[in-house]
């Protein structure tokens, strides 16, 4: 059937397909295989939530919700961030519910990117922006961050990114796969930069409430950047709602209505089961939330401290719930550890230059999975550098 | 050490070396706290949850809700514990509403927890009536589910 092949859009056809999916189809059909591959909580969603989901279906709330999303969410996503940020959103129009962080990010990228126009983003980072900046027609333009910098992006690494054709700058921080976070310093370079050439930000923090021994910054809280920023974040990491598709994006009441424009003709609004659901997890969610953020916390330390005693140099992550070691001692690329490792050991991770190309050397490994799980996959590591 | 008491909650048989890593102190520190946490007694006993049912044992339990009149010899603290001596006694409990104890107790029969509330509990001056119920079957018992465990449903890898 390949002559259909023709129709697919020069746009699309541009984007390679992710270098995940190999990986995932390698370990489909083998048993006993422990995978740190995984980019999600490995709770399940907590039962008050999932109890209000199902309350909602009772109750018959299975209609359309206002574009915008549920008030009383808007409300509550509002509250939450002026009481944990002190920045303050009108739940009327500076609130967008969406079908996760991920359709937020393409709404912030389709409002704002006219063709031609540069996006800056930091790699490694998720793999969904620079397909997206490409689906809204922009050029992506690579920073990359470096293991000796703990994989933050700097100033002056901005500095010289910036080109009379950027437009915006792409952040995420606490970040998937390196687990880097950003403080209030650090934020400041990149918001400097943002004033100096009058750029937007996207900033995508949906794993600000796995931070460990330390306060997360949000950007939109520094000084004079709430204009300028459109922050994006979700219950999916923080209240294990992955699957549920719950996110939002703040901002400008301009930037909001021009998402809200793209959003209302496309995914007309946020599952309704999923916004009652994420009422209850902002109202009353946050003792089972700091919960699982102690448990990742405790996780994340043994880990660590294991990859580091086998050899695999691995900063401390200060966020998210991944360890980025490097296997450069090995002498291994990270695709010949990682497909070594699954094969001869049965423990799947994903090698780094999946989440561009600074990520070579590197491997991901999440450590959203329980204790038991974790040692066993050290001792396999162990094992496969014999 | 809040977060040491948490972690052996979950698991009472964690090994104190891990505990020290997984809250980043070292294993001296972590042993010395447990210690000074067990001869307070805020670390009453070391306890594993069993499901007896799936073992086949023969035991039952009941719950069992007295009301209590209070002479002026016994305060409440005292008919307790006068009660929590009965090894057949699981837990006692002072309660809000109709009756003052709530108690768990578990035999090998009916007969043998009825006669024991019979004979041990109901003579006793200050219990003015009992009531009984047999627990015909546990779910949960000490924030351990009894179910049989699901399997995750967690794709292998996501980005």
């Amino acid at each position: 059937m390949n002559h259909t092949r023709k129709f697919i859009s020069d746009r699309v056809n541009a984007v390679p397909p992710s270098g995940i999916r190999k990986f995932f189809d390698m370990v489909i059909g083998m048993d006993d295989v422990i995978s740190l591959g995984v980019g999600e909580p490995d709770f399940v969603t907590p039962w008050h939530i999932r109890e209000a989901c199902i309350y909602s279906l009772e109750k018959g709330f299975t209609s359309y919700t206002s574009n915008a999303g549920l008030l009383e969410l808007r409300e509550a996503v509002s509250d939450s961030f002026h009481r944990d940020y002190g920045v303050n959103y009108d739940p009327e129009t500076q609130v967008l519910v969406t079908t996760g962080v991920s359709e937020a990010a393409d709404l912030a990228l389709r409002a704002v990117v006219n063709p031609g126009d540069e996006v800056i983003v930091h790699e490694p980072s998720y793999v969904s922006y620079k397909p997206g900046i490409v689906f809204s027609g922009g050029t992506p333009v690579i920073v990359s961050t470096i293991r000796e910098n703990e994989f933050r992006l700097t100033g002056a690494q901005l500095e010289d990114a910036v080109t009379p054709k950027t437009k915006a700058i792409i952040l995420s921080y606490p970040n998937n796969p390196t687990g880097a976070v950003m403080g209030k310093r650090d934020l400041e370079e990149v918001a400097d930069v943002a004033v100096e050439h009058d750029l937007l930000v996207i900033s995508d923090e949906v794993y600000d409430k796995l931070t460990y021994n330390g306060k997360h910054t949000c950007f939109s809280s520094l000084n004079g950047m709430d204009e300028r920023t459109i922050l994006l974040n979700g219950l999916s990491k923080s209240h294990a709602m992955t699957g549920l598709r719950v996110g939002y994006a703040m901002g400008s009441p301009d930037i909001i209505s021009a998402m809200l424009l793209i959003h209302q003709y496309t995914m007309l609004c946020a599952p309704i089961t999923s916004q009652m659901g994420a009422i209850e997890a902002l109202n009353k969610g946050d003792s089972e939330m700091q919960a699982m953020v102690r448990e990742y916390n405790r996780r994340r330390r043994l880990f660590v401290t294991g990859l580091n005693e086998l050899g695999l140099d691995c900063f401390e992550p200060r966020g998210a719930f991944y360890a980025f070691p490097s296997v450069q001692s090995t002498g291994m690329t990270s695709s010949q550890f990682a497909e070594g490792l699954l094969n001869q050991q049965k423990v799947a991770v994903v090698p780094g230059d999946v989440f561009g190309e600074s990520g070579a050397g590197f491997l991901r490994c999440s450590y959203a999975s329980s204790l038991e799980e974790l040692k066993t996959a050290l001792e396999r590591m162990e094992e496969f550098l014999g | 050490m809040n977060e040491i008491l948490e972690i052996i909650e979950q698991d009472p048989k964690i090994d104190p070396a891990e505990i020290a890593k997984l809250i980043g102190q070292s294993e001296t520190e972590v042993r010395s706290r447990i210690k000074e946490l067990e001869d307070s007694g805020i670390i009453r006993k070391y306890k594993a949850v069993i499901d007896w049912d799936k073992v086949g044992e023969e035991y039952l339990y009941a719950i069992i809700e007295l009301k209590i009149s209070l002479g002026d010899r016994l305060g409440y603290d005292e008919i307790a514990r006068r009660i929590a001596n009965f090894n057949e006694v699981r837990s006692v409990r002072l309660i809000s509403g109709d009756h003052d104890f709530s108690l768990t107790v578990r035999g090998r029969s009916m007969k043998d927890v009825a006669f024991f509330v019979a004979e041990k509990i109901a003579t006793l001056d200050q219990v003015q009536s009992t009531v009984t119920h047999f627990v015909l079957k546990t779910y949960k018992e000490d924030g351990v589910t009894l179910f049989e465990k699901e399997k995750s449903k967690r794709l292998a890898i996501t980005p």
